[in-house]
């Protein structure tokens, strides 16, 4: 594909891409161990200057024990994540259309990448807001609001049919999110909302924040949502301790994670995909970034609740790819 | 014993807080390495575009350590869609990556 001019005087070549993640996981919980290798390519292609289509997938095969002991069987899933076109507009709107990820909160669209989440559990609220499976199948408006060096605002609103098909499955649903971003500060707030249309219309909101300090490779993220029958948060710190003799000396690739976070029950509910019962836990991680691509992620987390306390160990082995999707001149 | 594992959970978190209280003045936020020699090559050029790529892709994951200068457009556009980037952010990405 030709070098295709976006900007005068700069010229950027938009040959399309493969990117992803390759991982093997293992998951011990409660004394039972998971194993799972999983791949998760992306696909990204511009057409022309103004279009670009996407997708995402994973592929995981899950061997787990049986539970009467006699060893272990498995299983797998094959299915896409996303798969949308994205259209931009004007310098202030994209319009996107196809199976594309809930915009509610922050780790749906941010963190659900294997190779880009510290760590490998999502956040036990994952469930409110992002409206069953993660994903919707309909239209999307988004894009960036206001931008100035102080501050910026980007926006994006959204809405979903219902889908069974078993690959792209949606529920029904509407929502938005609106984030305010200060570059100074490197601080960022956030709200999202989401409404389910099915046959039971429910409301979810959500709120988070996000601080990178200026001066050290410190992350603080959280996130707080309240779904029509439970509501919790989850605040996550890492520091990549790159200040000691750099990103690539041999401590400099460590980066410590920490993550406390709590839910609570309202009423009961089978579908919303948190904890039955209130629950608090907390997880200390400690990820390794070798050369090339590839990252160890290893951690620990303690679950508290009314029945039972557990714990849960996990590892990763995690290579991340990114390369022209064809061989250029 | 719930209140001693409170107890842990908030002095990890306190000392992951504590670098805080030793700031240097330096940016030593991280970095692209496959894009640290073209950003100290195009910082002339475009002061803004470290500080975009830092803000709004290193913000959320770790850059790659390098990638063919022939998907840096596309590259960018997945980023203005991902991350909301202002025109004017993608200008200053897309000189950044192409110096």
């Amino acid at each position: 594909m030709s070098a295709v001019c976006i900007c005068p005087g700069v010229h950027a070549q938009n040959t399309p891409l493969f990117s992803g993640g390759v991982g093997f996981f293992t998951d011990t919980n409660g004394g039972n161990t998971k194993y799972s290798p999983s791949i998760s390519p992306v696909l990204a292609a511009p057409i022309g200057e103004h279009l670009l289509i996407e997708s995402r997938a994973t592929a995981v095969e899950v061997f787990s024990p049986k539970g009467d002991g006699q060893g272990y069987g498995h299983f797998h899933f094959v299915g896409p994540a996303f798969a949308q076109a994205d259209y931009v507009i004007n310098s202030h709107i994209t319009a996107v259309g196809g199976y594309f990820l809930t915009p509610f909160g922050t780790y749906n669209e941010r963190l659900t990448p294997f190779w880009i989440s510290p760590l490998a559990d999502a956040p036990l609220i994952y469930g409110i807001g992002t409206m069953g499976s993660g994903s919707g199948l309909g239209g999307m408006l988004r894009g960036s609001a206001i931008s100035t060096p102080r501050f910026s605002m980007n926006y994006a609103a959204y809405l979903s049919s219902g889908s069974t098909n078993f690959r792209f499955g949606s529920s029904r649903s509407t929502g938005g999110q609106l984030n305010a971003y200060f570059p100074n500060a490197q601080l960022e707030i956030g709200a999202s909302y989401g409404r389910l249309l099915e046959t039971t219309q429910t409301n979810s909101i959500g709120t988070h924040v996000w601080w990178t300090p200026v001066s050290i490779p410190l992350k603080i993220r959280s996130e707080y949502a309240h779904g029509p029958h439970s509501q919790g948060y989850w605040v996550e710190s890492d520091y990549r301790l790159s200040q000691f003799k750099g990103e690539n000396s041999l401590i400099g690739r460590l980066e410590p994670i920490f993550r406390i976070q709590q839910t609570f029950r309202n009423s009961p509910s089978s579908s919303d995909g948190l904890p039955s019962v209130d629950t608090q836990r907390v997880d200390f991680g400690m990820d390794y970034h070798l050369p090339h691509e590839v990252r160890i992620n290893t951690s620990y987390a303690r679950s508290f609740a009314s029945t039972g306390d557990v714990n849960i160990w996990e590892t990763a082995l995690i290579y991340r790819f990114l390369f022209p999707a064809w061989r250029g001149k | 014993m719930k209140k001693y594992w409170i107890h842990i959970s908030f002095s990890a978190l306190l000392l992951c807080v504590l670098p805080l209280a030793s700031q240097t003045t330096g940016n030593s936020a991280p970095q692209a390495a496959g894009v640290k020699n073209q950003a100290s090559k195009a910082s002339a050029q475009t002061p803004d575009g470290n500080q975009v790529f830092l803000q709004n892709c290193a913000r959320c994951h770790t850059v790659p350590e390098t990638f063919s200068p022939r998907i840096s457009g596309t590259v960018i556009r997945h980023m203005r869609v991902r991350a909301g980037l202002s025109a004017q952010d993608e200008k200053a990405l897309l000189r950044f990556l192409n110096p």
